[in-house]
């Protein structure tokens, strides 16, 4: 079977947990005798592809019909207007713009342009515009390759995935690793959100890393809940952290967020435990590594409490830095607002890193061997840290159980569940056609 | 016959390199020796160099009429002896000419003014040690970090046997009353008070190459014409401002080493002014009224207060983590330790953490090292929190031995007493 796979970011250049999703997901699923051509907006040329077929989207060459052009006129204006290069207009129109660009017609139905595009791959504010240059792309890998499914991961590549299903016919898997319900509260960008639902709605198999992540589906798009899924993510092992044993340079003992510095992390409620616990036990420290942008107001307000000798920042974190922060932590803590799966506490546990995580995370469905509080329950939180520090029962006991049950989180067991699915959607299509 | 009072700040801080929190326990230099050379040597040729070549050319061609002051922190008198022994000898020819005058300030350039007596004590006779050690001269003037001045800093200057301090003539404290006089300190009134002519020092500090400014280009008939037409009773002008100023805050493309060349005749030819060092006119003039001071003013940006470098929760966060250091540091001998104490106080560290970008935003970017005040934040408290463990660590250390020794001294004892027992039958 051969998957037409969308996705945003590929390791090293990730930001994120939907890299490393993206990734351990891909090596799972090669290991379940898939094939799997890999899309990205832009490479950079040092990806570990090993069997993985990764293409940039740079690479290639548009291809679009004109009926699909039409399509993507009526639903993506939005995206349109906010875009500096118009994706969905007529040949004309983009020969007029981009001037000396050849785009010649070899039928009424499809435009080829020799035309390439250029992605950033980034966040940038022409985000918009990319993810419609990106939906060009898909509607021309759409003509071009030879795949049994399309499976488009998070809303910047659900326009791909629905193009390349408009350009083929194939089904459509969308995996949803978050929603703007996650990522902004109920303040959520409105033209996010119409993505979203239109991938949910187009896609013929929906993929939630979470049963948390499933509801918010249901709920808040009103999907058919018939074919919304539940996939937990997993952790890659064949990576390990290459670390050893990591010499600690300071005498105390370290708590640690690593991690976005934005609303959905949850970084306040991590700071106002870190104050408390110092309370009491002024020989911590405590780490808050990433970079987002509420980083500036929790510097303020760490210097406000009057914590910063014992409270530090990292900035983002790259590389080896993020194994070595686990190695160097006695605490992990995850307190977010929304975390649709989170990863980066199965990384700690890992590391044999005790991890505090909120209710309100997809992980916390799945891991057994973590104490679990309400992201907003400061005290618990406090509580719960200060527990690991002095007790060495309570981490003795987490690192024994919790590496073993980290262990049994595999990317392959995750595959097999989406192959399952994939072969569960195309059965129903041919029992369908037939 | 009025006075103009020339004195100029000579500083540099030892900026801090990246520190991250991952060289907490690790790593323990924490300066950017690169960047420090690099940017003294740069000063140097562009601003030191050159001027005092051009201050000891007019000491000499108008024998001892042409009078100047400067006062030169401890960090940068440090950084010349390590990256530019030159400048040293420079300042040394300019000493020898007796028409120079060198005053008091902190060794660190800091704010220790704020927090303690005992540190702010202790900085001031280490920065004038140098002073007599290098110039061969005692100062007698204190001016203090960014002539922050208050009731409180001036009683603790008075006991220190000093005969005036310079400040600010800022706005909020003068009120109707002209800086163009002597004053006292209200409260030790033995102290006497030069308070800088702000309109006439930033004119040639900050607005002499400004091309917007209305009285753009600055000429030294100009400037003479300016002083001429102050109230015929006004007796004292004083001129403060960078050293840095000449050739590196205003290039030389812009003329400012004409100006202060031309500027000594045109004040001769033209005017009833004198050149005066601050200590001369303090033994010439009589002051004329006690000046209250209860918070402190220093002389940067429009509010003249504190805010540059205490200004926000940051900055306060990190100078009473500092100074929470004191005490234990009483206690510390050690050289690198004290010295590192020392460097970690300058006053431009909390500089960089400042949030106030907008009507004096331009000057703080222009000196910031950081792109941004958090990250002048987290880089200040990652160095702290290695300095503290550092000397936590020493601490200990001493004590161990000094327990060993006393241990070592019981056992000694005992054995005496052993010995001396068996001798008796």
């Amino acid at each position: 079977m051969r998957v037409l796979m969308f996705g945003w970011e590929f390791p090293p250049h990730i930001s994120g947990g939907l890299g490393t999703a993206c990734y351990g997901l891909t090596k799972g699923m090669l290991q379940q005798d898939l094939d799997i051509i890999f899309v990205v907006p832009k490479t950079h040329g040092d990806e570990e592809k090993s069997k993985i077929k990764l293409i940039s989207a740079e690479d290639v060459a548009v291809t679009v019909r004109r009926q699909d052009l039409k399509y993507f006129k009526d639903h993506f204006k939005y995206i349109e207007v906010s875009s500096a290069l118009v994706p969905y207009m007529d040949p004309e129109e983009y020969k007029r713009v981009h001037e000396g660009d050849t785009i010649s017609k070899t039928s009424e139905d499809i435009i080829h342009g020799n035309q390439k595009l250029t992605f950033s791959g980034e966040y940038t504010k022409d985000l918009l515009g990319e993810v419609s240059r990106y939906a060009l792309i898909g509607s021309s890998l759409g003509h071009q390759e030879d795949f049994d499914i399309i499976h488009a991961h998070d809303w910047l590549a659900y326009p791909a995935g629905i193009a390349a299903k408009k350009a083929s016919g194939k089904p459509l898997a969308i995996h949803v690793h978050a929603t703007e319900y996650d990522r902004s509260g109920e303040n959520v960008n409105p033209v996010v959100h119409q993505i979203e639902k239109m991938g949910m709605e187009a896609a013929d198999l929906v993929i939630a890393v979470s049963n948390l992540t499933r509801n918010i589906v249901i709920n808040k798009y009103g999907i058919d809940p018939e074919k919304v899924f539940t996939v937990h993510n997993a952790v890659d092992f064949s990576e390990g952290d290459h670390m050893g044993q990591v010499k600690r340079n300071t005498p105390e003992k370290i708590v640690t967020f690593l991690g976005r510095i934005t609303y959905q992390k949850g970084p306040e409620y991590f700071i106002e435990a870190a104050k408390k616990v110092l309370e009491r036990v002024p020989d911590v420290r405590f780490v808050m590594a990433g970079s987002g942008d509420m980083m500036n107001k929790m510097v303020r307000r760490v210097a406000e409490l009057n914590i910063a000798m014992n409270f530090h920042f990292t900035g983002f974190l790259k590389g080896d830095d993020v194994p070595m922060m686990f190695r160097m932590s006695d605490v992990y803590v995850m307190p977010s607002v929304s975390e649709p799966f989170g990863i980066s506490p199965l990384e700690a546990m890992r590391s044999s890193v005790p991890v505090i995580i909120s209710k309100q995370s997809g992980v916390a469905e799945i891991l057994d061997h973590a104490i679990k509080v309400d992201f907003w329950d400061v005290d618990a939180i406090a509580d719960a840290i200060h527990g690991i520090l002095k007790y060495p029962a309570l981490t003795y006991t987490f690192k024994q159980h919790g590496q073993t049950e980290v262990y049994t989180l595999k990317w392959e067991n995750a595959a097999y569940e989406v192959k399952k699915l994939y072969e569960q959607l195309l059965n129903s299509r041919n029992s369908d056609t037939i | 016959m009025k006075a103009i009072c020339f004195y100029f700040q000579v500083h540099q801080p030892y900026r801090l390199r990246q520190y991250r929190f991952f060289d907490i326990g690790k790593n323990h230099n924490y300066f950017d020796d690169f960047a420090n050379r690099t940017i003294l040597r740069k000063v140097a040729d562009k601003c030191y160099l050159p001027t005092n070549k051009l201050m000891l050319d007019l000491i000499e061609k108008y024998g001892s009429k042409f009078k100047i002051a400067f006062s030169l922190s401890g960090t940068v008198m440090t950084q010349f002896k390590e990256y530019a022994p030159e400048v040293i000898e420079s300042f040394r020819k300019l000493a020898d000419t007796g028409c120079v005058e060198f005053l008091a300030e902190t060794y660190a350039h800091s704010m220790s003014s704020l927090k303690s007596e005992t540190e702010f004590k202790r900085q001031v006779e280490s920065q004038v040690a140098m002073v007599q050690e290098l110039f061969g001269k005692t100062p007698t003037i204190f001016r203090n970090t960014e002539l922050i001045y208050s009731d409180d800093i001036s009683d603790m200057v008075a006991a220190m046997g000093y005969k005036a301090q310079l400040s600010e003539g800022a706005k909020h404290i003068m009120g109707w009353r002209s800086p163009n006089y002597l004053y006292t300190s209200a409260s030790s009134p033995q102290l006497k008070l030069l308070l800088k002519n702000f309109t006439l020092s930033d004119d040639i500090a900050f607005r002499f190459s400004n091309q917007g400014w209305e009285e753009w280009p600055l000429t030294t008939e100009k400037f003479v014409g300016w002083l001429n037409a102050l109230n015929p009773s006004e007796e004292i002008v004083n001129l403060f401002m960078d050293y840095e100023t000449f050739g590196e805050h205003q290039w030389k493309e812009t003329g400012i080493f004409d100006f202060l060349r031309k500027l000594p005749e045109q004040v001769f030819e033209n005017s009833d002014f004198q050149f005066l060092t601050p200590a001369e006119v303090v033994d010439q003039f009589q002051p004329i009224s006690p000046m209250h001071v209860r918070y402190p003013i220093s002389w940067a940006d429009e509010e003249r207060d504190l805010t540059a470098w205490l200004g926000n929760e940051m900055q306060n966060e990190a100078f009473d983590r500092l100074y929470q250091l004191e005490e234990k540091m009483k206690n510390v001998s050690d050289p690198k330790l004290r010295h590192d104490w020392n460097l970690l106080q300058t006053s431009d560290h909390f500089y960089y953490q400042c949030t106030k970008w907008f009507s004096d935003g331009d000057v703080h970017k222009y000196f910031n090292p950081y792109e941004s005040p958090y990250d002048a934040f987290i880089n200040f408290m990652n160095v702290l929190a290695d300095f503290k463990l550092e000397v936590d660590k020493h601490l200990a250390d001493q004590k161990s031995s000094s327990g060993n020794i006393h241990e070592e001294i019981e056992q000694l004892e005992a054995k005496i007493k052993e010995l001396k027992d068996l001798k008796v039958p």
